[in-house]
């Protein structure tokens, strides 16, 4: 007799069920997440439409993030010759000045120093016209000795140059020393815009990811409402009604994070080769860097967070209606 | 196995289905439900099930109460309770095979042991040779044969027939109930709505009569039955 009522069955061995529920736990989550990719591939096209639509939007804030890094790393190529400029005091002479600058060379955060006479100087001022005819009234050199100095590389922000010339100013033989540090809070402060202006469209555009999704998994659950019904008919839980529109939600994150991600590294290919030529015309050592392992992974986990999010969302609003109660 | 306790249903639109409802129902029995259409033989069946619940009173199931359940719960209180529909509830755009696999696939079962028990209870319905069909090409009487089999399929010990032999010819309808009469040897309870009172009073079970609601006539347990 092949019929048996379940309650009887499971008393024959309920330690083999008890040892067998994280495997079973888990081959219906992987069958879930395969059965809804399959679900997907049963219609191509309309798939691919929707992912390539969340694709564009996440593809915005990506492309902007990388072209914030490609700025920031920039930024570190374009050291400035000369930021830093040393007044010494009037009665330094030559030799004292010479000393200094051979100690100041020694410092592991200065570059390169140079020394500029007062008679350089004057020749300099003097090849000006304008300065010319002022420059031949005066009965001797007003001019300081300067020491022109580029600061090391690793110093790129604008609070440890201030700090650099904090220490130089106070040296004795320095009148006074000046930062030129304004191209560099420019840079900074337009760096800081386009990062700001990452976040903004990452958020702005985030949300609209969460719309379609959203959207895209109430019409899924629109089309399977009969199956969704008789599920919870049978005994399905209201978590393995759930879970497919889950995964769902989950693919169209991915494969929507998998198109930025190629139209971002189309772009850069586009790109690479006349940024080279540009970098090359004004002898720099740059190249377009693309997104990296770590951040390409933080792009696909967003999305596919993104997509679970949505559609969770949807599901929550619009699932409970088709359950029977 | 099902104790009804001052059970009362009422829709928002139709007023009260069923009142005061009172009759226990003990496990291994083979209880009809009949009626005039409207009596609420359904709506008693959707209640017992976990599909509706009751807008007063208390209803047992196997030892649960049913207004305590929380959903997830009620989720196993259905799988432990097998559903034949007057209306079949049967995927048109899925075949018999994946129709009747539903109830196994929502408990988890695994892919062998669903071959294994669809054609099984495909087998005891007659329908071994149609699991790939799709229910839109069968008749009326194999599409609640249909049914049948996915209720069976999990070998629940309470087994609820909403009008199991409304589409079938006398014959196939005397196998159906032969086949019931089987589940119940083996300690399936077994609770069928019907108004088919010729095929009723042929089989001498426990027959309760309800009518605008309430019950009112209980046969109690003729001689057939074996506690
Ligand atoms: N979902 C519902 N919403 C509102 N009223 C309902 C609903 N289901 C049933 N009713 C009402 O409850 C009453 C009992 O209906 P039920 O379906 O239980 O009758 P039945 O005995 O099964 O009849 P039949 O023999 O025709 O199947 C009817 O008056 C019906 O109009
Ligand atoms: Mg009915």
């Amino acid at each position: 007799m092949p019929f048996v009522p379940e309650r009887r069955q499971r008393k024959r061995s309920p330690e083999r069920r008890t040892l067998l529920r994280p495997f079973i736990w888990l081959s219906q989550h992987l069958q879930s997440a395969l059965s809804s990719l399959g679900q997907l591939r049963r219609s191509p096209l309309a798939t691919l439409m929707t992912a390539a639509v969340i694709g564009i939007a996440l593809a915005l804030p990506a492309s902007l993030y990388v072209f914030a890094r490609n700025l920031q790393q920039l930024s570190g190529t374009w050291q400035p010759t000369a930021a830093l400029s040393l007044f010494l005091h009037l009665d330094v002479q030559q030799p004292q000045a010479e000393r200094l600058a051979q100690r100041l060379l020694d410092k592991p955060d200065i570059q390169s120093v140079q020394l500029i006479l007062p008679d350089q100087a004057l020749e300099s001022l003097k090849s000006d016209p304008a300065f010319a005819e002022a420059i031949a009234q005066l009965p001797e050199n007003p001019l300081p000795i300067v020491i022109a100095l580029a600061p090391a590389p690793r110093l790129a922000d604008p609070e440890s140059l201030e700090a650099l010339a904090d220490w130089l100013s106070s040296l004795p033989e320095v009148e006074f020393a000046r930062l030129d540090t304004r191209w560099m809070q420019r840079f900074q402060g337009i760096l800081a815009l386009v990062e700001r202006l990452v976040l903004l469209l990452a958020f702005a555009l985030s949300g609209g990811v969460l719309l379609i999704i959203g959207n895209t998994i109430r019409l899924e659950i629109e089309n399977r409402r009969e199956e969704i019904e008789i599920m919870d008919l049978v005994g399905a839980t209201p978590g393995f009604i759930r879970r497919p529109f889950l995964y769902i939600g989950i693919w169209y994150g991915l494969l929507g994070g998998g198109i930025a991600w190629v139209l971002i590294a189309f772009s850069l290919f586009l790109l690479q080769e006349p940024v080279a030529h540009l970098a090359q015309l004004y002898q720099m050592d740059f190249h377009l860097k693309g997104l990296e392992a770590k951040e390409l992974g933080t792009l696909l986990g967003g999305s596919a967070g993104l997509g679970l999010l949505g559609s969770w969302l949807s599901v929550g609003r619009h699932l409970q209606t088709a359950s029977t109660r | 196995m099902i104790r009804c306790e001052r059970v009362s249903k009422r829709y928002p639109l139709s007023g009260e289905a069923l009142s005061e409802l009172r009759f226990h129902i003990a496990s291994g029995e083979m209880v009809f439900l009949t009626g005039r259409s409207g009596a609420g033989k359904s709506t008693l069946l959707k209640l017992i099930g976990g599909l509706e619940s009751p807008t007063r009173g208390q209803l047992f199931v196997d030892g649960r109460n049913l207004n305590q359940l929380s959903p997830r719960q009620m989720s196993f209180h259905r799988r432990r309770v097998g559903m034949i529909f007057q209306d079949h509830r049967l995927l048109r755009d899925r075949t018999v095979f994946d129709n009747v696999a539903l109830p196994l696939v929502a408990a988890g079962v695994r892919h062998q042991e669903i071959r294994r028990r669809v054609r099984a209870a495909l087998d005891q319905v007659g329908l071994l040779g149609k699991e790939r069909t799709q229910p839109i090409a069968l008749s009326g009487g194999e599409q609640q044969r249909v049914g049948i089999a996915r209720a069976i399929v999990s070998r629940p010990p309470l087994l609820l027939a909403d009008e199991p032999t409304g589409n079938l010819d006398p014959d196939l309808s005397r196998e159906i109930m032969g086949l019931f009469e089987r589940f119940n040897q083996v300690g399936v309870t077994l609770l069928i709505a019907s108004h088919d009172l010729a095929l009723i009073n042929s089989l001498a079970y426990r027959t309760l009569t309800l009518d605008q609601g309430r019950l009112v006539a209980d046969s109690g347990t003729p001689h057939a039955f074996r506690a």
